[in-house]
Parts: C-alpha cells; sequence; structure tokens
C-alpha cells in the first residue's frame, strides 16, 4: 500500500524528524542521522562565538534543514530570525517556536499564528510549534501553515503525550499533517502518536540524553514505523471495562 | 570608529568590509549570516559592503537546537 508524505511539497519517506540540540558531541550526529533514517532536522539560530564553526558542518549533506527561530519571545522576532535563517542559503522551511514563559517554554499561540502569517505571504513553508490547541491551530492552518507540530509534553521533559486528547482533536479536525514535537521521551510515546494518525514525530531530547543515541535513534525509527504501520492497518475494537472476554480460539470441538 | 557587533561595542578601522570583520574575527563567512541595521547584508556583498560609524551588527549561524 501506497503511504506518500508530502510536506511542503516534497515527499519525505521518513517521518521521524530529528533535533542537533544537547548531544554530548556533535560528532555523534551523523551516525544518528543514519541510524534514524531521518530526512528532516532541526537548528536553531545564535550569535557567533569566536573560533566555534556551528553545527551546519556535523550534518549530513542529504537532511533537510529545519530552522527553529527558538529565542523569539514576539511574531516579530520570529519573523526576524526566519529571514536570517533562510539567508543562511539551507532552502525555506522554518519551524516556528514563539516561547516567552521561561519556565515552562509554553509556545504563544497568537504570536505563532501572527508570525505563520507573515511567513507564509515571504514565501516560507513554515511549520508552527503549538499547544495542541484546536483555534490556534486552525489559525496557523487558515494562514497556510504546511503542518502544525503540537506538542506532547513540555519542551526537554521526556515526559510522553500528556497531551493526547487534544493531539486527537487536531488529528480529527484539520487537514494539514500533525507532526508531534516536543516531550516525547520513549519510542512507545511516539510510537503511540503515530498509530493515532499523527504524520510524524519530532525527537530531540530523547534521542540526545540516552545513554547511547544511535541505538535509540534506531529504535525510534522502528518506533514510528511500527505506529505508521498500525495506523495504516486499522486497530480492532477495544471493548469496554467489564464487558466479557471474547475467545480467540473456537468454542467448539472441545476434548471432553 | 565605532560599531556594536553581537551586542558589544568596539573600536574599528575605518572603512572596514563584512568580510574583513568577519576575517579579523575569525568567523567563517560561509555558514555566517550577518544583519546590519536590521537588514541582511547577502553573503555576495560581504566584500563590497563597507561599514559606517555607528552601525550595529549581529552575526548569526546555525547551532544545535530542537
Amino acid at each position: 500500500m501506497e503511504d506518500k508524505f508530502i510536506l511542503g511539497g516534497v515527499e519525505l519517506k521518513s517521518r521521524l524528524f530529528i533535533g542537533t540540540g544537547k548531544y554530548s558531541a556533535d560528532n555523534l550526529i551523523p551516525a544518528v542521522c543514519e541510524a534514524s533514517g531521518a530526512e528532516v532536522i532541526t537548528v536553531a539560530m545564535r550569535r557567533v562565538e569566536k573560533g566555534q564553526q556551528g553545527i551546519v558542518p556535523h550534518i549530513p549533506k542529504t537532511m533537510r534543514l529545519l530552522p527553529n527561530t527558538s529565542g523569539a519571545r514576539t511574531a516579530e522576532e520570529a519573523v526576524r530570525l526566519a529571514r536570517l535563517a533562510r539567508a543562511a542559503g539551507c532552502g525555506d522551511w522554518i519551524k516556528i517556536e514563539v516561547i516567552s514563559d521561561v519556565r515552562h517554554l509554553l509556545p504563544d499561540g497568537y504570536e505563532t499564528a501572527k508570525a505563520t502569517e507573515a511567513l507564509v505571504k515571504e514565501g516560507f513553508t513554515v511549520l508552527p510549534y503549538i499547544n495542541p490547541d484546536l483555534y490556534v491551530a486552525r489559525a496557523c492552518v487558515d494562514a497556510g501553515a504546511a503542518a502544525v507540530m503540537p506538542l506532547g509534553a513540555p519542551i526537554g521533559t521526556n515526559r510522553g503525550l500528556r497531551t493526547k486528547e487534544m493531539i486527537g482533536i487536531l488529528i480529527d479536525e484539520l487537514d494539514v499533517p500533525i507532526v508531534v514535537d516536543a516531550g516525547i521521551g520513549r519510542p512507545s510515546q511516539a510510537c503511540e502518536a503515530m498509530e493515532m494518525g499523527a504524520a510524524a514525530c519530532l525527537v530531540n531530547t530523547a534521542i540526545a540524553s540516552s545513554a547511547d543515541p544511535v541505538r535509540m535513534a534506531a529504535a525510534f525509527r522502528a518506533a514510528v514505523e511500527a505506529g505508521r504501520n498500525a495506523w495504516l492497518a486499522g486497530a480492532g475494537a477495544v471493548k469496554a471495562p467489564g464487558e466479557a472476554a471474547e475467545a480467540s480460539s473456537p468454542l467448539t470441538g472441545f476434548l471432553r | 570608529m565605532q560599531l556594536t557587533v553581537n551586542g558589544e561595542k568596539g573600536d574599528y578601522a575605518e572603512g572596514l568590509s563584512v568580510a574583513e570583520l568577519l576575517r579579523r574575527r575569525g568567523h567563517d563567512p560561509a555558514v555566517v549570516v550577518v544583519e546590519r541595521n536590521g537588514e541582511i547584508v547577502p553573503a555576495a556583498a560581504f566584500d563590497a559592503t563597507r561599514l559606517a560609524a555607528g552601525d550595529v551588527l549581529e552575526l548569526v549561524q546555525f547551532v544545535g537546537g530542537g
């Protein structure tokens, strides 16, 4: 069965996106890319420190960069960062991240939707990072977002799909790909998101903070593929609590 | 002349180009993006762009992030 994943006009084979933050050593990144099978990888933009080469030399040339606007506290700051990212010459995909809450790092939906509208008009392929709020998501979609990226739990927490019901509503209601971003801490949680019908998962901390990021990247790859296959297969009905069991083996022809 | 580079004020030679500024600070022009007074300087214009006293510059690049 054909299962095309087209995002921003590009056909992707992998439904796992990865990040480049928090690795104990950036030279792990090529092997993580390979093991994950991912084609999309996030980067951030910051002031250059003397003598630092940045992250790009560690990223295989075959990867598609998805710069984020982390550090932005308003739509205007996100737009500025997006323009700088595009000027780096690595394409026009942008993950909008507008955060002013420094403790919980929750995205500001209003500013995110405003930035989405402005950047779509400038020709960017816009992937906004949002709370799984239906109205914020709709505003982003109406503004031309290529996908929406709801959080499973606050950034970097590895707590899993705490927002599962709300993500389910986005999957049901919206016609753009839903990419679960942030909070996924275990492959089983990525698998669950995919079983629910998410189009993809973005995983950074869970891979980077594991004891063996290369092996964990392989685990996430398998989990995302398994979850996608399960969703395509269509899971069987779940019996309500208290309902009687139903034998899998025939109830006739017993030896007595 | 005085320039503000990544938030730090400093004295620089008159007529310095963007390319010379990057070289002097040890940055690779191939990976650095330059914003001058809020406007992006295209990489192709690094050599030709002469800085002026009071310019505010942001020199940025991609770093690890999620």
